[in-house]
């Protein structure tokens, strides 16, 4: 009889984490630099082992998933606002990565920030996220859900702009933050439609009453009526796409990367990006109720995966062709919770956030290494000077483009295959994205890797006068990062997917089920890599590795030639789609002259003019006119007494009568 | 025979001359004060003229009241329209206008 959870050991996982961002947060001049980095990575590490005890007693003791309230914030018309947890496989295995990767992240800070004057407040931010994570993940509810959503969205705004003496970082968190507005107010929504329809905010209550709020249809415009659960579903993915920066509301994410890099790896890239995807996968059983809804995931992902990943080639700067990457990546993961291949979503969602993570830190690496150069075009050769840099970026760069063997490789194919699979609207144009993304996505892999370690060096003078390789703080969370890249995938395919790991916590329906269809075809991981020569992804990555190595190391001058053939697609690609000129010239130039026209109208006309100078003018006027009556003349006030005395009294007489 | 009627009217007329003398006068504050004294006594004059017409002594009693009082507001009066000529150097109506808005 396995035993049940402790509530309390659950509390702690986040409470560690929360507790080391106070004291390094709040009394970082007392703990001082190595005790702030001290007690943070103690916090994050009692966290990570907790995660592993409960994900040991959930996964190999058979202990029941927990579900519970531990603390009920207020009661108001029936609908319950708590704290509450529900820690299946699902939230687990996100504890145990989130915690696993801002691990690495929190050690590797050491070396990254040294020599920076805001460590302890870097220390007690990442902490923070972490905490801000795990209860997002570990909720039970979706108040907590929305608290986490929110949380994790400060942290990510604060440290964007954490160097904020630069302007450009003061504009990308202000741009971040404005633009995961929208997304959470669709998200809200979604929420608002849940409570509305349930009556309750808990995620089983939402769940059990599925098939309640699917015969449903409500009108917000008069004489269109809309299914209920698909305007929820869609409201409710409006916020993943801000958090999980899918097309249209991406455009948040590449400026990101004016953070400190350590941030970069473990918030937009390994976590809370992917808070939207696990969110999407957590509310499986609502999303499987709507067709409508899967079908504009489906596309909106599958749009995100292949044009985002085209931005990634024409880049030069080495966090944004990582950024790029993650965007394509994260729609790689919208088309399989698209296609009702949840499990797949987290399983490339959990690779993904080891070799990205990886990527970044290495990226960072070589920043760091260069002196704060993120210009590709100003490295080259590296190879020699940061050798375990290159070998850690090489794992991350195959396990990304699903070399066979690689973690990559396991649930990029999955997710392609179950794509193919799939019998829903848009999943055909889905298909032939995420194919061709396989291509594009070697191309951008191979070409960061080629530009900056290999090839002839294009150091300048101080770079290279002043380069030195990073300490052993900075490498030991690559290597740790590169083995679960290399691994994970080989040893948790068969269970995740295949052996009802996820059973319980996501629910699929029978006729949607994509990922048993392969299953069936499933022997085995060694039997499923050397299948994957025998696909088409498997030599489109070739063709992107070796495009890469003639384009951008064998003749690098026909890379220059194509850009000059293709001018207007390069045009294209190097302003990003003119998403951003379209957002400030457009959107934001609109609303500016929205705000001014209220502004000019609403507050200086109506309330400044009218009803505040307004009423002041109306009793200067009429007092103008008053004042006339006094005139300070005995015999003038004499006369208005008898006037009024002769008027009452002629009311009273008239009255008598 | 003189009956109520006729002191009424006379009472009236009197009360109409001294409110007319406050409204045309607008040069002497003494001429003023004496219009009022006019004003009161037009007032005595319907008191009397309601007792003897009713029978009842009590409002000539009053009358006595309203004489007395009448007697001390202008003592008072004459008092202030002193101070009033040291500060001021006038008494001219016109001259006393302070209060004006």
């Amino acid at each position: 009889m396995p035993k049940p959870m402790n509530p309390n050991l659950l509390l702690a996982i986040p409470l560690l984490p929360l507790a080391a961002a106070v004291i390094a947060g709040l009394f970082g001049r007392m703990v001082g630099r190595a005790g702030a980095s001290a007690i943070t990575i103690a916090g994050v590490l009692g966290a990570l082992l907790l995660s592993l005890v409960v994900f040991k007693q959930l996964v190999f003791e058979g202990a029941s998933a927990y579900n519970g309230t531990v603390y009920t914030w207020l009661v108001t018309d029936g609908i319950r606002m708590q704290v509450g947890f529900l820690v299946d496989t699902l939230s687990v295995l996100m504890m145990v990565v989130v915690t696993f990767v801002s691990l690495c992240v929190h050690v590797y800070t050491i070396g990254y920030m040294h020599d920076d004057a805001g460590y302890q407040r870097f220390f007690s931010y990442i902490s923070l996220f972490t905490f801000s994570m795990l209860m997002l993940v570990m909720s039970n509810n979706f108040m907590q859900l929305f608290f986490g959503w929110e949380a994790v969205g400060v942290v990510s705004y604060l440290l964007i702009g954490f160097w904020y003496t630069r302007p450009t970082a003061i504009f990308a968190n202000m741009k971040a933050f404005l633009v995961n507005r929208v997304g959470d107010f669709g998200f809200v929504l979604g929420i608002a439609g849940v409570a509305h329809f349930t009556g309750s905010l808990d995620y089983a209550d939402a769940f059990s009453s599925v098939q309640a709020i699917a015969g449903q249809t409500f009108e917000i415009l008069p004489g269109h009526t809309w299914s209920a659960i698909t305007v929820i579903c869609i409201c409710l993915f409006i916020g993943a796409m801000g958090k999980s920066a899918q097309m249209p509301l991406h455009v948040w994410l590449p400026d990101s990367m004016e953070g400190p890099t350590p941030i970069s790896a473990l918030i937009h890239a390994a976590t809370m990006v992917t808070a939207g995807i696990f969110m999407v996968a957590r509310m499986s059983p609502l999303f499987e109720a709507s067709e409508a809804a899967l079908s504009t995931v489906l596309v909106i992902g599958a749009t995100t995966a292949l044009f985002m990943g085209f931005l990634g080639i024409v880049n030069n700067d080495i966090k944004r062709v990582v950024a790029y990457s993650t965007l394509s990546q994260l729609g790689y993961m919208t088309v399989a919770l698209g296609v009702s291949g949840y499990s797949v979503a987290i399983f490339h969602l959990m690779t993904h956030a080891f070799f990205k993570a990886l990527l970044f830190l290495a990226a960072g690496a070589v920043i760091i290494a260069m002196h704060h150069e993120q210009d590709m075009r100003k490295m080259g050769g590296l190879r020699k000077r940061m050798p375990v840099t290159y070998w850690t970026t090489l794992i991350g760069s195959l396990a990304l483009i699903g070399t066979p063997f690689f973690s990559g490789f396991y649930s990029k194919d999955a997710l392609i295959e179950a794509v193919a699979e799939s019998h829903r609207a848009g999943a055909v144009y889905a298909y032939w994205c995420v194919l061709l993304g396989v291509f594009v996505t070697a191309l951008y892999t191979f070409r960061m890797l080629f530009m900056t370690f290999h090839g002839e060096e294009r150091l300048d003078h101080h770079a290279k006068d002043h380069f030195h390789d990073v300490g052993w703080d900075m490498k030991a969370p690559l290597v740790a990062l590169a083995i679960p890249s290399m691994l994970i995938g080989f040893f948790t395919i068969q269970p995740v997917l295949f052996g009802g790991y996820f059973k319980g916590a996501i629910r699929v329906l029978h006729h949607n089920d994509v990922v048993a269809e392969i299953g069936e075809h499933f022997h085995g991981p060694v039997a499923f890599a050397l299948h994957g020569p025998l696909g088409a992804p498997f030599w489109l990555a070739l063709a992107g590795v070796v495009c890469a190595w003639l384009f951008f190391l064998k003749n690098p001058s026909w890379a220059a030639a194509w850009e000059s053939r293709l001018k207007g697609l390069h045009t294209l690609f190097s302003n990003k789609y003119y998403f951003d000129w379209f957002n400030e010239h457009v959107i934001a130039r609109a609303s500016r002259g929205l705000g001014q026209f209220f502004w000019r109208a609403g507050d200086q006309a109506v309330i400044d003019g009218t009803l505040v100078n307004g009423s002041a003018a109306a009793v200067g006027w009429f007092s103008g006119i008053a004042r006339r009556v006094q005139t300070g003349y005995l015999y003038s006030y004499a006369f208005w007494m008898v006037i009024g005395l002769a008027a009452l009294l002629g009311w009273f007489l008239l009255k008598a009568h | 025979m003189i009956t109520l009627q006729h002191m009424l009217v006379l009472s009236g007329l009197l009360f109409a001359l001294s409110v007319a003398g406050m409204f045309i006068n607008r040069k002497n504050v003494i001429l003023l004060l004496m219009c009022i004294e006019l004003l009161l006594l037009s007032a005595n004059f319907n008191f009397v003229a309601f007792s003897r017409y009713l029978g009842n002594i009590e409002g000539q009693v009053f009358v006595f009241f309203i004489l007395t009082v009448a007697a001390a507001e202008s003592a008072i009066g004459l008092a202030i329209l002193v101070v009033l000529f040291r500060e001021r150097r006038s008494i001219n109506v016109e001259d006393l206008s302070t209060l004006k808005g």
